[in-house]
């Protein structure tokens, strides 16, 4: 009698085709909706994960001033580090891995008719342990390199594409304000940070070179620290702040001139908002396949209006109140499947579509699919009821003479 | 409490009741429509009976109580008082879904206005009851297609009824009426809508239906010619009966 009844359904909606199609236009619309929503948020949401995490690993930012303030914010009344402060962070703290200083400026790279304006860092090795940087080719300074501030560098990928194209770097030099840097290395590349900002754009040199030859003044601008594995960062940080306290001589009741960031808590406060993001879009598109319900509701209705006189007639023939309420309620199941099964392939293909617009990686929720596909067999139920308890308690004798 | 009753074939006797078992049974029977001072009496008070296969006409102008009456014997509606009882259970203490399925295995219908299912074949129309009834697919077919051929339609199983004349259409009523080899054939103008030489056609089915399967039909119609295929006439004014057309008066 189940098998029956369905049949009987899809036969039934096979008879109004394009009705059927606008009644389930919108659980379509709503279930595609969900979909792409929760399928691109999470997207989204692993890359910023994945951008950030390629930033370094328990990777710790201290600069000058009371917060961060913005590319080259520092506040002009908090001091400089000095690389004293380096070295003493490096002795003193057992827990890190790795101390850089890094000291930036944007300065227009030449090398023969080729030029192009690009970030110039002066640091050490440790910056490419803090950031997890590997080398695709060359070499890292050597520890004369930086104990001298010889005018050596090592260019990032878009840098070597900007000046060299497909030529070999290595070896070569390229002037920085008129001073000749000779390429040692050069950088994998990293992409786009979720910033937007070219992560590969860098010339790193010596932070002695970039002192000395650039910024003429001993100062270091911030230092990236990294915490030892299984170390806290939490722990580090509070180590790094008491030490510079005592370094700055900073009184107990005076606030910090500096300021210590974990990349954990930007990657927490990233990846929240974008989880707020996506449930705010997918709330919106929950309300659409409720809207669907209402529509799906409103055509059954319509349709046991229309078809009093064949209700009539069925319940003459023998239909019992309970089969008839199961013909309009499978028929409203059937149609919201299907509608469901249609949004979930149009929303994946969406995604997908999307994913690959935007860049970010495509990631199969089956979790959402599936809810999907029961949210929209329940909308079938809750607001095909109604119209079928109408159709059942139909008097045979009215339905029979409606015209 | 519900009284047990036999609302399957499989036990009953219906057809090897002694002669003066009556089928249907109508004592003493009221429809009151309506409360207080807008109540209207449809029917004031019947009596008469009905013995299996049995062609009976019921005649009478509009708002004599003609389609109430035939309501009840179709188990669609309950008399207001008195006793409704077929092959001797009383309706009127029945359940709605207890009445469904006595209509689905005891009763078949024909209608003025054929009530066949828009854009659905011939076929699928027949099989209608057969399906609530549970039958086996296979069977049904079979059967339907057997239905289909006894009112003359061989060879039309596909097409809808869109696509067939009022006459056919009304044979295709007929067909799904007597699938299931009902009881009792209540038919309400089945040739109301038809012309004369249609009707005729559709009058000598149903008389071949009644002689040899035995179907006992109650039919009401508008025209004498019509009724006259019937073995006996009741004749509806008022509420009440009006006609001493009946072979005997008492209650068996």
């Amino acid at each position: 009698m189940i098998w029956e009844t369905f049949l009987l359904a899809q036969r039934e909606i096979r008879r109004n085709v394009l009705r059927s199609s606008l009644t389930i236009l919108g659980i379509v619309i709503g279930v595609a909706a969900v979909i792409t929503m929760v399928t691109l948020g999470g997207g989204a949401t692993a890359q910023v994960t994945k951008d950030i995490s390629s930033l370094g690993s328990n990777m710790l930012l201290m600069r000058p001033g009371q917060g961060f303030r913005g590319p080259g914010g520092a506040s002009s009344t908090s001091p400089m580090f000095k690389m004293e402060d380096v070295e003493a962070l490096s002795r003193e703290i057992s827990g890190l891995a790795a101390v850089a200083p890094s000291s930036n400026r944007i300065i227009q790279a030449i090398y023969g008719n080729e030029n192009w304006s690009t970030t110039v860092t002066g640091t050490t090795n440790a910056f490419l342990e803090v950031r997890n940087w590997a080398l695709t080719s060359g070499r890292a300074f050597t520890s004369a390199d930086t104990r001298a501030g010889k005018a050596v560098c090592i260019i990032g990928s878009t840098v070597r594409k900007e000046l060299f194209g497909g030529l070999d770097p290595l070896g070569v030099s390229i002037r920085l304000q008129k001073l000749s840097f000779q390429v040692i290395g050069v950088l994998e590349s990293k992409g786009q940070s979720s910033f937007g900002s070219d992560q590969d754009d860098v010339v790193l040199i010596p932070i002695i070179a970039f002192q000395r030859r650039i910024a003429g003044n001993q100062d270091v601008a911030s230092i990236y620290l990294s915490a030892k594995d299984g170390v806290s960062t939490e722990k580090v940080k509070k180590d790094v702040e008491t030490l510079m306290r005592e370094r700055r001589r900073i009184g107990n009741d005076q606030d910090d001139d500096f300021n210590v960031r974990d990349l954990k808590e930007i990657i927490q406060a990233l990846t929240s908002s974008t989880r707020v993001l996506t449930a705010l879009l997918a709330a919106v598109a929950a309300v659409s396949l409720l809207v669907g319900g209402i529509g799906i509701m409103n055509i059954m209705l319509v349709s046991v209006t229309e078809r009093t006189r064949e209700i009539g007639t069925r319940l003459a023939i023998g239909a019992l109140e309970k089969e008839v309420l199961m013909q309009f309620l499978v028929e409203a199941v059937v149609l919201s499947c299907f509608g469901g099964i249609i949004g979930i392939i149009l929303g994946l293909s969406a995604a997908l579509a999307g994913a690959h617009a935007l860049n970010i990686p495509f990631l199969f929720n089956l979790k959402i699919v599936s809810l999907a596909f029961v949210f929209s067999a329940a909308v079938g139920v809750i607001f095909g009821y109604f119209p079928a308890r109408k159709a059942a308690r139909l008097n045979p004798i009215e339905a029979l003479r409606h015209e | 409490m519900k009284p047990s009753i036999q609302t399957t074939p499989q036990q009953s006797t219906g057809r090897d009741l002694p002669d003066n078992n009556p089928i249907i049974n109508v004592k003493g029977v009221t429809k009151v429509y309506g409360t207080g001072s807008a109540a209207m009496a449809a029917l004031r008070g019947v009596d008469f009976f009905i013995r299996q296969g049995e062609f009976v006409a019921v005649m009478g102008p509009s708002g004599s109580g003609k389609s109430t009456c035939m309501n009840i014997l179709g188990c669609l509606d309950i008399p207001s008082s008195g006793q409704y009882l077929f092959q001797g259970a009383d309706v009127g203490r029945l359940s709605r879904d207890q009445r469904a399925l006595l209509r689905r295995n005891f009763l078949g219908f024909v209608f003025q206005g054929f009530n066949l299912l828009n854009r659905t074949s011939a076929l699928e129309n027949v099989e209608l009851p057969l399906i609530y009834r549970g039958t086996p697919i296979a069977e049904r077919k079979e059967q339907a297609k057997e239905a289909l051929r006894s009112v003359g339609l061989s060879g039309w199983e596909s097409h809808t009824p869109g696509e067939l004349s009022g006459g056919q259409q009304q044979r295709v009523a007929i067909a799904r009426a007597i699938v299931t080899h009902p009881r009792v054939l209540l038919a309400d103008e089945p040739t109301g809508n038809l012309d004369s030489a249609r009707s005729r056609e559709i009058m000598e089915l149903l008389t071949v239906f009644n002689r040899e399967m035995g179907i006992t039909i109650i039919m009401v119609t508008h025209e004498s010619d019509m009724a006259a295929y019937a073995g006996r006439q009741i004749h509806f004014l008022d509420g009440v009966i009006a006609n001493g057309d009946e072979p005997e008066r008492r209650q068996p």
